[in-house]
């Protein structure tokens, strides 16, 4: 016997009698203002907020904020000026200084935004792999709570899809918050109205 | 009995630094109060605990159909499954998997389930490096230690102490123990062993059954830079981390980190589901012991878990002794309860480590009854026999002396005589109850005497 049909037939012989999935009813909670909890949550994780209203306020605040000979990366067509357009092999990434990418969604409750892989041009690494990572995301586009992101994921057939809240982080020293563990050290999110 | 040290024994060593003791405590409380203030602000925090609960117990209930679920959507998606019976399987299949691929190096993000198998160890002895990449995990590993919590690996070392070992290997100058600069370093020296490594290893916090992908929490971000950068991505699972639907994450992405830390998500939630072009994922589901818990109907709910260590933060005995005297991968009350499922001889005494508070199960985001549990594996292991000599022989004693009207009222003048009279005869090195702890004033006559004396 195999170790699969080994391990499933003591699971099928140790396991207790069918119990019934619980039905999903988590209403919205009322009264709150997702944008602005969206703001609020992610500046208290260390990310950065910054509303916009169109591309070109994107363009003016990176070419003020960036180091003119550092690696800008990005797969958003209208930025093509300020940033690199990520091709199929773009060589390394280890020295991008900063990747613009664009998101779904956000999260209001925890400050996250969800991407996806076609969002990165299939480099899965792109957001980790960063010195700073800047988020493009639609005001529109920002939901309550965990139970509205996975209704809005639905059944998508993503390869690879992640929530991303804030910078990189770690506490494991003496759970002293440093920021910039192995991925992004900054997070900034333009939100566009 | 094999010869090792039990908790009492392991936590006298901790106990030693009465500072360390104070500072270990304090900042795992202060970690359990950032817990409490982040659950306060969800008005549906018990109602997702009840949901959490319930959607495990369905899990455990149909387990069968859901791994067979999760294999063949995983595998329709080029996924490569494998199976382990045991920790040694297992092992024997990460080998495998590298050798074949021509690999010798491998680096890894936080697996639980490989510290419980000792993967390190017997990778090492088949001469493939393991470099562990959460930086809890590398420090530890640096001090050739186990992580002594599940969440915070390294909470029982001082930050100069980090200092002296980064100084020691990475080369820091010595006496720098600035966190910032610590954690710099760490950075950079892990940065090119992600950008070299062809092989990474990742734990999984979730496995849906519906879409075959599995997900990965930290806060580092080093599974997903170990995970894309590599051509081989192996994820080690045990069979209890399935859950039924994607949708069931929500439920699950919102109790695990305001449990564990406090933080309403981790930095990264990934969600792994197909390969990357010309790239592997491997997932190996593990068994190890758990089907066993699966079958003892008074400790399965301990399978239902999803490793936050809020039980650990809470525990005023984990605080107090530290996460090495659990002498076992998982320590702390959930440790207590898993381990004798595992080996019940060489883990008799952690379901003693315990003061049955109760605290634990408050907190727990999936409301397994720890405490309870912890007390029925003390009834199991003394019917078992596996107690000490000492504490069955004390045992006797006191249950002879409650069976005995007289025998318990001569018993209890004796003692408040002895506490009064000669309090040398048990305040001394022999006594165990005296060890950190001060006895109470005695009463100078117990109820029955007074009682007596006074009714009319």
């Amino acid at each position: 016997m195999t170790s699969r049909d080994k391990i499933l037939t003591a699971v099928m012989l140790n396991q207790p009698e069918l119990t019934a999935l619980p039905t999903l009813s988590f209403p919205e909670e009322e009264g709150i203002n997702p944008i602005e909890k969206f703001i609020t949550t992610l500046t208290g994780i260390g990310g950065q907020v910054i509303n916009v209203s169109g591309y070109d306020a994107i363009k003016n605040h990176i070419s003020k904020t960036t180091n003119p000979n550092t690696r800008l990366i990005t797969n958003i067509t209208v930025l093509d000026d300020i940033a690199e357009m990520l091709i199929e092999h773009p060589g390394s990434l280890q020295d991008v200084e900063l990747a613009i990418i664009k998101a779904h969604f956000g999260v209001a409750e925890n400050g996250a935004v969800w991407v996806t892989e076609d969002a990165l041009g299939g480099h899965r690494v792109l957001p980790f792999i960063c010195q700073h990572l800047a988020v493009v995301l639609s005001a529109n586009d920002i939901v309550a709570d965990m139970h509205r992101a996975y209704e809005r994921i639905g059944d998508d057939a993503y390869g690879f899809g992640t929530f991303i809240a804030g910078p990189s982080k770690t506490a494991d020293i003496e759970q002293s918050l440093v920021l910039g563990a192995h991925g992004a050290r900054s997070m900034t999110v333009f939100l566009m109205k | 009995m094999e010869n090792h040290k039990d908790h009492a024994e392991l936590a006298e060593v901790f106990n030693k630094d009465e500072q360390r003791v104070d500072w270990h405590d304090e900042t795992l409380w202060w970690i359990r109060q950032k817990r409490d203030k982040s659950v306060n602000q969800i008005p549906e925090w018990e109602l997702l605990r009840d949901t959490a609960s319930q959607i495990k117990n369905n899990v455990l209930s149909n387990l069968s159909s859901y791994l067979r679920q999760f294999e063949t959507k995983a595998e329709a998606k080029g996924v490569i499954v494998h199976w382990a019976a045991d920790a040694a399987e297992h092992n024997q299949i990460v080998l495998e998997i590298l050798k074949s691929n021509g690999i010798n190096k491998m680096v890894k993000s936080k697996s639980m389930l490989t510290e419980e198998c000792h993967l390190n160890e017997f990778l090492e002895q088949q001469g493939v490096e393991v470099i562990d990449s959460d930086l809890g995990e590398r420090i530890v590993q640096l001090a050739k230690e186990p992580p002594s919590h599940i969440v915070l690996p390294c909470i029982h070392k001082k930050k100069e102490e980090i200092g002296e070992l980064f100084h020691k290997y990475l080369g820091t100058p010595a006496g720098n123990a600035d966190p910032q600069f610590l954690t710099e370093t760490a950075r950079q020296h892990l940065r090119e062993t992600f950008l070299t490594r062809r092989a990474a290893l990742t734990g999984v916090n979730f496995a849906i059954a519906e879409t075959g992908e599995f997900v990965v929490c930290t806060n580092e971000g080093n599974a997903d830079m170990g995970a894309h950068l590599a051509d081989v991505h192996i994820a080690s699972m045990g069979i209890e981390k399935i859950i039924p639907q994607r949708k069931h994450l929500g439920v699950f992405l919102r109790l695990l980190t305001r449990s564990a830390t406090g933080q309403p998500i981790t930095t990264y939630s990934s969600h792994f589901s197909k390969p990357r072009k010309d790239k592997e994922i491997h997932i190996i589901i593990v068994d190890n012991g758990r089907t066993v818990q699966l079958g003892r109907e008074d400790f399965r709910n301990s399978l239902k878990c999803i490793r936050c260590g809020a039980c650990m933060n809470t525990c005023p005995v984990y605080r107090r002794s530290g996460g090495h005297s659990y002498h076992n991968a998982i320590s702390g009350p959930i440790g207590s309860i898993l381990a004798p499922n595992l080996d019940m001889e060489k883990y008799a005494d952690l379901p003693f480590a315990s003061t049955l508070c109760g605290s634990c199960s408050n907190v727990c985001p999936v409301k397994i009854d720890i405490h309870q549990q912890l007390y029925k594996w003390r009834q199991v292991i003394v019917k078992n026999g596996y107690t000490t000599k000492a504490k069955t022989a004390a045992m006797q004693v006191m249950s002879w002396t409650l069976a005995s009207p007289t025998a318990y009222h001569t018993a209890g003048k004796a003692g408040r005589l002895t506490l009064k009279y000669a309090p040398f005869m048990v305040n001394n090195k022999l006594n165990p109850w005296y060890k950190h702890r001060d006895m109470p004033e005695p009463p100078k006559e117990s109820f029955g005497e007074w009682y007596n004396k006074n009714r009319k």
